[in-house]
């Protein structure tokens, strides 16, 4: 391994980025988006179909696997631009549908299966003499912004969809490493913090403390070695933002944590990943050795005299590992639990050593501040809250996907504009942000501004950035059950409030969606709350009872639906529910019949077939079956 | 476990791993999970080598793999089906992918059936929230699953009745 | 640097390091904990020590939090009752409800705690733990897992003070449960029966099983003695009822060992009554003045060691030797050469010395080898020495400590 000076580095790049041009202005430039969806949804198999497809064309070019660009309903997502020509952003992409692609594209062929997403338009922003490179994508017709993209900004999402990940060429050509090159070679450590604090920058796992001043507590503490410790350990259900920016842009995390390490005086730094992020730990490996190649990982980085390394811990299946204390035991090798702050990570971390705990995001952002400026970073964004957010904008919302928008929009704009609102003609009823620790927030919250604080005063939490649509088909109470029993099983066992009040909490909530549960309940959930909120030891089981004290303060009349009418609104849950088949709707055809598990649906074949509702035990499979809309769901029983 | 499954474990694999993280500060996860890889769950010869060989007691080690999800103590069906029920997979319907399976083959999470041909579990979150709801049939992933489809895959891959 | 901080309006100083709980106790504030003990590490889990401290968000630990200049305690403040107060009912909501039965009542932080703070029974249909009571054969040390509350000192203890690491917490959540070893017998697991854990648990969950049943803490008295049984010098309390010792416990207070023990000193005291044990000297009918022995057992003021104790003893040799071959009862009713014969110390001490004496003379002092015990004094051992080299004229002599 060689020591790279900081002139060698501005000449790597300056290569780098003649090598991008040469990349992108080839006759054709192909990109696939590569991320765990689009692999999922057949990417694979469609780049063996392009490069088929090239072939018999003639072409003779690189496919350029990128990250994801966060439109998960499209997916799979692959570009094509022809030298000159429009950049054309195509979705659905299936293996099968390659070949119709390229007919559209080249030969002005017909799309069937396939759709358009947008036009990809290459947007860079300057600052301090620095660039932002980013995709923006608008309507190849009338030039506007997608919808989907519209109120977007991305930053910590630039590279996503824009790099090939697995390529440091790829990330120099977009100015990477730069930010590190000033860092170490233009600034003290201490210049360092001040210009993350100046950012305003608020650590983005969730809790919203000052980057900057967590920085300054663990380079003040005088001890060593220190640490320099990134939690990936993206758990809440619902969230990938986390796991798309390690996939798509691994270095600028990288680039991040060694920025952080000079400025505390870590010369170690451990990335703690979800072990259910395979690609995103495969990648992060790739860009790990990368970097030590070039001489910006190891001793002596651009000539500067600072060291520093990197090891990635992978996690073995724990929520609670999220929570930075109990992430740390795991780090060392001990059962995944918390311990109460003080000590904190700064003052005596993992090998009882200063150590300094952010989430990806909060990595990732730092390089772009670096570059583009503290000043700049607060110009977007709120007063408190400054920069972007980013969340993983699913379930029952059109367009689904991962996005970044400025703090101080709306929930409004993000689920409506950005996401299309909701399908089938159905309607919003909640939104929960923050996951299992976070909030449901109605109808009437829609205006709420998405910032740290806003949302807190809402009753919902900002979290790590998960937020999830719920329509009239979720049954709030169940919604509240089920992130309940994720707590409980998620729990770690050391504190009673916690590990029981978690477990007669959720007995309440079963009793509930069973009918069998009195008004008095509701005041007794509210007391467990508080005793859990009160008493527990780590953030797991103080904000556990957050989910189910927002349901019960936004959609109170589900919860008395459900306990006085013995009748869940929603048809959700199983034992207020009965189906019945709606005789004008039935045309015998016995699917439901053939199917039913348990018997209990008799009928001559084109007769009007008949549910028994003491045999049927509601699993929903005739209802799933039937073409012909003929069962319906009816509550109370 | 039975005796038999007992006699063919090749405890000499586990000296590739030793080498490997000896030294490591905090080695006990990823042996366990190197160990998980090589005999597809952890037996407890394996854990009492594995204690010895990092000299951490065997309690402890105990203690960890029965902390994490992700570790098993005992052999796993030979087809494997997770469920996602994060979020996004729970309102677009996986609890009633899982009382499908309960029904039809008996099956909870987290349990084998009893020939040894499927264990179904459950996983919070996969990452693949748009396609919601997932599944994951043997390592392959499938989206935006319905009953039908999940009965019937798994009817089609595996001998369970 | 001392420390000045405030706990309930009172000016407390202490030195630096020091946490909310020691400043607290050293100034006679009592606050109630469960998994702390001063033996052990800190670990914050059972939330009973909790106290409020102005401009800190919620409650903290008092055992975790040290002691900061200018600190504002309060022990006792609303939020603190009402979170121990839930810590409690929490705990009984999965507890059996048995303290009438229950061999540590009266002597139980638990049930103390539930008594301070006026915690009511909580009925529930909800999950209780059922584990099996008692489902290990390790013949010290007794576990009923359902009293268990989870606060791990068996497991520090273990750990920090015996270093032997048997137990851990498996599994997380509502189904954590405490395990020896691989979840395996304690035995197995390489417990080796010393009941520090037992000394250490707060509630009935681990227990000393040869004393279930015989008295309770309040039934017994308390007597300090100092273990016998090696130079160690361990001190411990005698639990005595009705004249017969009970138990054993380990006294913090013990100015050798504290609460440690070993398994003999735990364990080992149902020699005391047993019938077997030896209260006079012995000496065989073939040292003895034939004429004698049959005037003085005729008198009463000897006694033979009878057929029927012999075989008594030869029955739990027979138990223990745990070979399987037992030493046969001896068929002779008749008193023969080798009988013993139960005297008094002179008779045996005369014959002691004499035959000494006759060794001497033929052979010599290195005829002689002496082996000195641990369960002597120094002053004893001391004695041993110079009887061994000046009256006896020989240096073999050994220690069993050197063992």
């Amino acid at each position: 391994m060689q020591t790279t000076l900081a002139k060698d580095l501005a000449e790597r790049q300056a290569l780098a980025h003649s090598l991008w041009q040469d990349k992108i202005q080839a006759d054709v430039y192909i990109t696939i988006g590569m991320g765990t969806c689009g692999i999922a949804a057949g990417a694979g198999d469609t780049v063996v179909a392009i490069q088929r497809e090239l072939d018999a064309r003639g072409l003779k070019v690189a496919i350029s696997q990128v990250g994801c660009v966060g439109m998960c309903s499209y997916e799979p997502m692959m570009e094509i631009q022809a030298r000159g020509r429009e950049r054309i952003n195509y979705g659905n992409a299936m293996a099968k549908y390659v070949k119709e692609i390229f007919r559209h594209y080249f030969d002005e062929g017909e799309l069937r299966k396939a759709v358009i997403v947008g036009r990809a338009i290459p947007t860079i922003s300057e600052s301090h003499g620095h660039q932002l490179h980013s995709l923006s994508f608008v309507g190849p017709e009338d030039g506007q912004y997608i919808p989907f993209q519209s109120k977007q900004l991305r930053i910590v999402l630039s590279n996503c969809g824009l790099i090939d990940p697995e390529s440091i060429e790829d990330y120099l050509a977009v100015d990477g490493y730069s930010a590190l090159q000033r860092a170490l070679c233009e600034m003290t450590p201490e210049e360092v913090i001040a210009e993350v604090l100046d950012s305003g920058l608020r650590g983005r796992g969730g809790g919203g403390f000052p980057a900057g001043l967590k920085w300054r507590f663990a380079r003040q503490t005088p001890s060593w070695p220190k640490y320099v410790i990134c939690n990936a350990d993206e758990g809440d259900p619902g969230a990938f933002m986390d796991r798309s920016v390690l996939e798509g842009d691994p270095h600028s995390v990288i680039e991040g944590m060694i920025i952080a390490g000079y400025a505390i005086g870590a010369e170690y730094g451990y990335i703690y990943a979800r072990a259910e992020y395979p690609l995103a730990i495969h990648r992060l490996n790739i860009a790990i050795a990368q970097a030590r190649e070039l001489g910006l990982l190891g001793e002596n980085i651009l000539g500067s005299g600072f060291n520093f390394e990197l090891q990635i811990k992978e996690g073995a299946g724990a929520f609670v590992c999220g929570e930075e204390t109990a992430l740390m035991n795991s780090i060392m090798g001990e059962r995944g639990q918390p311990w109460p702050r003080p000590p904190y990570p700064a003052v005596a971390g993992v090998w009882g050593q200063p150590s300094n705990v952010n989430n990806v995001k909060s990595y990732a952002y730092t390089p772009r501040i670096l570059r583009m400026g503290a000043d700049w970073f607060k110009s977007l964004g709120t007063e408190g809250s400054s920069g972007t957010a980013v969340f993983a904008l699913t379930g029952q919302v059109e367009r689904t996907g991962l996005i970044e928008v400025p703090m101080g929009i709306t929930l409004r704009e993000i689920i409506f504009d950005v996401g299309g609102g909701i399908g089938d003609n159905k309607h919003f009823k909640a939104v929960q942000t923050g996951g299992p620790l976070g909030g449901c927030l109605p109808r009437t919250y829609l205006d709420t501004p998405v910032d740290f604080d806003s949302l807190r005063a809402a009753g919902a939490v900002m979290g790590s950035g998960g937020m999830i649509v719920a329509d009239e088909t979720t049954c709030m109470v169940e919604f509240s059950k089920y992130f309940m029993q994720f707590v409980v099983d998620e729990s770690c066992g050391k504190c009673p409030p916690c590990r029981i009040g978690s477990t007669r909490m959720l007995e309440i909530l079963e009793r509930i969606t069973e009918g069998e549960s009195t008004l008095a309940d509701l005041d007794e959930i509210k007391r467990l709350a508080r005793g859990m909120q009160q008493g527990s030891l780590c953030a797991l089981g103080q904000l556990a009872p957050s989910p189910v004290l927002s349901v019960l303060r936004h959609f109170e009349d589900e919860f008395i639906a459900h306990i006085e009418d013995k009748e869940c609104p929603a048809c959700v849950c199983k034992a207020l529910i009965t189906y019945r088949v709606i005789p004008d709707n039935c045309t015998g055809c016995m699917v439901c019949a053939r199917n039913c598990a348990s018997d209990a649906i008799s009928g001559e074949k084109l007769q009007v077939h008949e549910i028994d509702p003491s045999l049927c035990i509601r699993c929903g499979l005739c209802y799933t079956v039937c073409n012909f809309d003929a069962i319906e769901i009816i509550s109370p029983r | 476990m039975t005796q038999d499954n007992h006699n063919e474990i090749d405890l000499s694999l586990m000296d590739e791993i030793f080498t490997q993280y000896r030294h490591q500060a905090g080695a006990l996860i990823p042996v366990l999970q190197k160990a998980q890889e090589t005999y597809g769950y952890l037996p407890p010869d394996v854990l009492q080598l594995i204690a010895r060989q990092l000299k951490i007691p065997l309690s402890k080690v105990y203690g960890v793999a029965t902390f994490y999800a992700q570790f098993y103590l005992e052999r796993r069906g030979r087809h494997i089906l997770r469920l996602c029920d994060g979020t996004a997979c729970h309102v677009k319907g996986t609890p009633i992918l899982l009382t499908s399976l309960e029904d039809h083959f008996h099956l909870q999470p987290g349990e084998t059936s009893e020939d040894n041909e499927l264990t179904v579990e459950i996983v919070y979150c996969l990452g693949s929230c748009a396609l919601a709801p997932v599944a994951v049939f043997d390592g392959k992933v499938m989206g935006r699953m319905k009953q039908n489809v999940l009965l019937n895959t798994i009817k089609k891959k595996t001998d369970i009745n | 640097m001392p420390i000045h901080l405030t706990i309930n309006d009172k000016a407390i100083t202490v030195p630096e390091g020091a946490t909310i709980l020691e400043a607290a106790g050293a100034n006679g504030i009592h606050i109630p904990t469960l998994c702390h003990h001063p033996d052990l590490t800190n670990v914050g889990a059972c939330r009973m020590c909790v106290v409020s401290v102005e401009r800190a968000r919620g409650v903290q630990t008092a055992c975790t939090t040290p002691a900061t200049e200018g600190m504002v305690v309060n022990t006792m403040s609303p939020a603190v009752v009402e979170t121990r107060k839930f810590v409690l009912e929490m705990l009984l909501t999965d507890h059996p409800n048995d303290c009438m039965t229950c061999e540590v009542n009266g002597d139980c932080e638990l049930q103390d705690l539930v008594y301070d703070y006026g915690v009511k029974w909580p009925e529930h249909n909800g999950r209780r733990h059922q584990y099996e009571i008692d489902p290990d054969p390790n013949p010290f040390i007794f576990i009923d897992r359902n009293k268990c509350i989870l606060c791990g000192r068996c497991i520090r203890t273990c750990d920090e003070i015996q270093n032997r690491s048997i137990w851990s917490f498996a599994n997380r959540g509502f189904e954590s449960k405490l395990v020896a070893g691989a979840d395996q017998l304690m035995l197995d697991a390489g417990c080796e029966s010393c009941g520090q854990c037992v000394a250490y648990c707060p509630v009935g969950a681990l227990f000393d099983k040869m004393s279930l049943g015989k008295g309770r803490a309040n039934q017994a008295e308390k007597v300090r003695t100092t273990c016998g049984y090696c130079g160690v010098g361990c001190n411990f309390d005698l639990n005595v009822r009705d004249g017969e010792i009970v138990r054993v416990t380990s006294a913090h207070d013990a100015p050798v060992n504290g609460m440690a023990l070993c398994v003999k000193g735990r364990y080992g005291y149902d020699y005391v009554n047993h019938p077997d044990r030896l209260t006079r000297p012995m000496v065989r009918v073939k040292w003895l003045d034939a004429e004698k022995v049959a005037e003085r057992v005729e008198s009463g003021q000897w006694t033979l060691f009878s057929e029927a104790e012999q075989r008594r003893a030869s029955l739990s040799y027979r138990r223990t030797s745990g070979d399987g071959k037992s030493v046969a009862p001896n068929p002779q009713s008749q008193i023969s050469a080798d009988t013993f014969v139960k005297t008094d110390w002179d008779t045996a001490l005369n014959v002691v010395a004499h035959k000494f004496t006759q060794v001497k003379k033929e052979l010599g002092g290195e005829a002689f080898a002496l082996f000195a015990s641990a369960k002597c004094t120094n002053e004893e051992n001391f004695i041993f020495n110079k009887f061994t080299r000046q009256m006896l004229a020989t240096h073999s002599i050994d220690h069993c400590a050197r063992l």
